[in-house]
C-alpha cells in the first residue's frame, strides 16, 4: 500500500539560508500554491515528519542541529536540499564559516536548484521525494520479510 | 552627498567621556564597527545619530597591546556590537554587560577578520 | 520564592522560520531573563569583499536577506556611488524607489501573516499571504524575480519598465489597497487580536531610543525617525512623513506597519506620476577610494553599510549593521516580566530577520 504518498508531513530547517528560500517554502503552503490540499503539512516536530527540507548551506554551529533533526525523524525519511546554497553552497561557498551543502552532514535525496527556489520547483521536489519515500518503505518491508524468514528458519 | 558624516578621532582613555557626551545629548547608538587598516592597526567606529544627524567617534587600537573599555555601562545595547568585534577581530574589550567570551558567533575560524587578506578558508 | 527554570527557545521553533536561540530564565510562568545565542546563520559574507570585486559584490549584498533584498542591494550601490561621486540618472532613482516600496509592501504583508500565525489566527495568515502573492506577481513581472530582484547595480538599475505599464500598475495597486484594507481591518479591530497584542511588551520612548531600536519598533514608541527623510533615491522629490504610534506595545508596532503598507502604495503612485524619462544607468569607470556609511530605511528599520575602498577593485572593508541586530537588545529588555506564551509574538513584533543579523 502506498501510504506515504497520501499525506507526507514536512519539517523545514533554515541552515544558513538568506530567507529567500524559506519564504518560498512557506509560500508553497499558502493559498496560491496550497500544498495542504495534497495532505502535505508543515510540522514543527521532527518526530512527526517524513520529509526534511533544508535551505541554505551548513555552518559550524548548526551542523549539529541539522544532524539532530535528521536523527530524530522516523524511518523512512527523505531529505530535500532547497535552493542553490543547499545544493552546493552557492554564492556563499567561499565564506570562511560555510562548510558546504547539507550533504556534507546528512544524506540528501533531492536537490532543488534556484536562487531563490520557486514554489513550483519546491513542490516538484517534494513530489519526487514521495517516490523515494515509497521505495525506501518497500525496501524496509522487504528487508523485514527477509529477516523474518531467516529468523523462522 | 546624501549626508555629511563628521568623524572625530579620540584616544582610548577619552573614549568613554566622549560617549557620555553623546548619551547626554540623547544620541542613538547606530553601530560599532571595526576595520583592519594595517597589520597591527585596527579602527573602531562608534556611530551615533541625533535626529538624523550622523556623527562618528573613531579609535585606533593595536589588539596586541591595547584593551578597549566597554561602553555597555552607558549604552547597554553596545554589548552586542562589542562581542561581535571581539569575535571577528580578536580585540580585547573589558567590562561588557553580557560577555559571551568568544561564543557570540561560533565559527570554524578564530577571529577571521584578523587574518591577512586573501587567506584561504581552512 | 519560586524555583527558577531555564527553558531553551529555538533554534528550530515552529513559530519562526529562522533559527534564533534564547535561553529563557523563568519563574513560574514569568520570564525574568532572556539570554540570546546567535550565530546559527553566520556565514561570514563580509569577508567576501576580498574575493569578489565591488561590482560583483552587489549580488552578495542582495543575498544578505531574501526579504529586504532589493533595499540591501540599493544601499550598497548608494554607498559605492557616494564614494565614487556618481550622479545616478533620475529614472534609475525613481525605479529604485518604486521597487524598494514594493518590497516594503510584500515584507509587511509577510510579517502580518507570520504575526497572525504566531497568535494563532491561521486564516488571517493565509489571507495576508494570498494578497502578498499579487504584489509578488507585479514584482516578478517588472524585475524577473520573486524574492531576489537582482535589479540594483552600481550606477543605476538593470531593467526598465515602460511608463504605460507603470501607470497600469498604479491603477492595479488601488484595487489591491482595498483588498489589503479588508485584511488589515481585522488586525486593527478584532477583539481576539487586540487581546493578544495590546499592552504586551511595552517599550517606552526613552528606552527605544537609548537601546538603539530602529524602524517600526522605534516609531511605535513615538520617535519620529525614518531614514527616508534623508532624501536618498527619489525621496527628495517625494517627501515621506514618518508614521508613529504612542503606545509602544505589540499592537502599536502592528498599527505602524499596517499604515506603512498604505503609505508605500501612496509613494509608488506618486513616484509613477513623477518619474522622469531618460537613461537607467551610467558608465562606471575607476575604483572606489574612500569611505562612507550608507543608511537607508528597510521594512524592518535602518540598515547601515560601511563601505571603504582603497582604490583597487576589491573593497577594503564592507560592514553591514542590519535592523534586527539593532532591535534585538531592545526586545531582550522588554522580555523580562512577560509570560512564556507571549514570547513568540513578542519576538515576531521586531520582525526578526536572523539571516540579516548574522550575515
Amino acid at each position: 500500500m502506498a501510504y506515504f504518498k497520501k499525506s507526507p508531513w514536512i519539517i523545514h530547517y533554515d541552515a544558513t539560508s538568506c530567507n529567500g528560500c524559506d519564504i518560498e517554502v512557506l509560500a508553497a503552503l499558502t493559498p496560491l500554491y496550497d500544498v495542504e490540499r495534497f495532505g502535505i503539512i508543515n510540522t514543527g516536530n521532527p518526530k512527526h515528519a517524513d520529509i526534511f527540507l533544508v535551505t541554505g548551506a551548513v555552518n559550524e554551529q548548526n551542523k549539529m542541529v541539522v544532524k539532530n533533526i535528521y536523527d530524530q525523524m522516523p524511518e523512512p525519511k527523505a531529505v530535500i536540499a532547497v535552493g542553490i546554497c543547499a545544493c552546493s553552497g552557492g554564492i556563499f561557498r567561499e565564506c570562511y564559516n560555510v562548510l558546504g551543502g547539507p550533504d556534507s552532514v546528512i544524506p540528501v535525496d533531492i536537490y532543488v536548484p534556484g536562487c531563490a527556489a520557486r514554489p513550483e520547483a519546491i513542490i516538484d521536489g517534494v513530489v519526487q521525494a514521495l517516490g523515494i519515500l515509497e521505495k525506501k518503505h518497500l525496501a524496509r518491508k522487504e528487508a523485514r520479510k527477509q529477516h523474518d524468514r531467516i529468523a523462522a528458519n | 552627498m546624501i549626508e555629511s558624516q563628521p568623524t572625530e578621532i579620540v584616544t582610548l582613555d577619552r573614549l568613554k567621556d566622549a560617549v557620555r557626551i553623546k548619551w547626554a545629548a540623547h544620541a542613538r547608538l547606530v553601530q560599532i564597527g571595526c576595520t583592519k587598516t594595517a597589520e597591527d592597526q585596527y579602527e573602531i567606529n562608534y556611530s551615533f545619530d541625533e535626529n538624523l544627524k550622523f556623527s562618528n567617534l573613531r579609535i585606533v587600537v593595536n589588539p596586541a597591546t591595547d584593551r578597549v573599555p566597554s561602553i555597555s555601562d552607558i549604552y547597554w545595547n553596545a554589548f552586542f556590537y562589542e562581542n561581535e568585534v571581539h569575535d571577528l577581530f580578536g580585540i580585547t574589550i573589558e567590562g561588557m554587560a553580557i560577555d559571551f567570551k568568544g561564543n557570540f558567533y561560533r565559527m570554524a575560524v578564530k577571529h577571521p577578520f584578523a587574518a591577512p587578506a586573501g587567506q584561504k578558508k581552512s | 520564592m519560586s524555583k527558577r527554570t531555564i527553558i531553551p527557545f529555538g533554534p528550530q521553533h515552529p513559530v519562526l522560520p529562522e533559527p534564533l536561540h534564547l535561553d529563557l530564565v523563568v519563574e513560574d510562568e514569568i520570564v525574568v531573563e532572556a539570554v540570546p545565542s546567535i550565530g546559527f546563520i553566520h556565514r561570514g559574507l563580509e569577508k567576501l569583499v576580498e574575493k569578489k570585486d565591488f561590482n560583483e559584490f552587489v549580488y552578495v549584498a542582495e543575498r544578505i536577506c531574501g526579504i529586504c533584498s532589493c533595499i540591501h542591494g540599493m544601499t550598497y550601490c548608494q554607498g559605492v556611488e557616494e564614494i565614487m561621486n556618481l550622479q545616478v540618472p533620475g529614472r534609475a532613482k525613481y525605479l529604485r524607489t518604486i521597487w524598494g516600496e514594493f518590497s516594503r509592501i510584500h515584507s509587511h504583508l509577510l510579517w502580518l501573516g507570520l504575526a497572525a500565525d504566531a497568535f494563532g489566527f491561521e486564516s488571517l495568515f493565509m489571507h495576508s499571504w494570498r494578497i502578498r502573492e499579487k504584489i509578488l506577481d507585479i514584482i516578478e513581472e517588472t524585475t524577473g524575480g520573486r524574492v531576489i530582484f537582482g535589479t540594483s547595480k552600481v550606477g543605476g538599475v538593470r531593467r526598465d519598465v515602460t511608463n504605460e505599464r507603470l501607470k497600469e500598475i498604479s491603477v492595479l495597486l488601488k484595487t489591491y489597497a482595498g483588498e489589503i484594507k479588508e485584511v488589515t481591518d481585522i488586525f486593527l479591530n478584532d477583539n481576539s487580536v487586540k487581546h493578544r497584542l495590546c499592552g504586551v511588551g511595552v517599550l517606552s520612548k526613552d528606552d527605544a531610543l537609548m537601546l538603539g531600536a530602529v524602524g517600526p519598533m522605534l516609531r511605535a514608541s513615538g520617535v519620529a525617525q525614518d531614514m527616508r527623510k534623508l532624501g536618498y533615491a527619489a525621496y527628495n522629490d517625494i517627501p515621506v512623513e514618518p508614521i508613529i504610534d504612542q503606545s509602544g506595545d505589540c499592537y502599536g508596532r502592528c498599527v505602524v506597519r499596517i499604515k506603512e503598507v498604505f503609505q508605500a502604495i501612496d509613494i509608488i503612485q506618486r513616484a509613477v506620476d513623477k518619474i522622469p524619462d531618460g537613461p537607467i544607468d551610467m558608465k562606471v569607470t575607476g575604483f572606489p577610494n574612500g569611505e562612507f556609511f550608507a543608511r537607508t530605511e528597510q521594512p524592518r528599520g535602518e540598515v547601515i553599510y560601511y563601505i571603504r575602498g582603497n582604490g583597487t577593485k576589491h573593497l577594503q572593508r564592507m560592514r553591514v549593521r542590519t535592523p534586527t541586530f539593532a532591535n534585538l537588545p531592545a526586545i531582550l529588555k522588554v522580555i523580562p516580566g512577560c509570560s512564556v506564551a507571549d514570547i513568540p509574538i513578542l519576538l515576531l513584533t521586531i520582525d526578526p530577520c536572523i539571516s540579516c543579523t548574522e550575515r
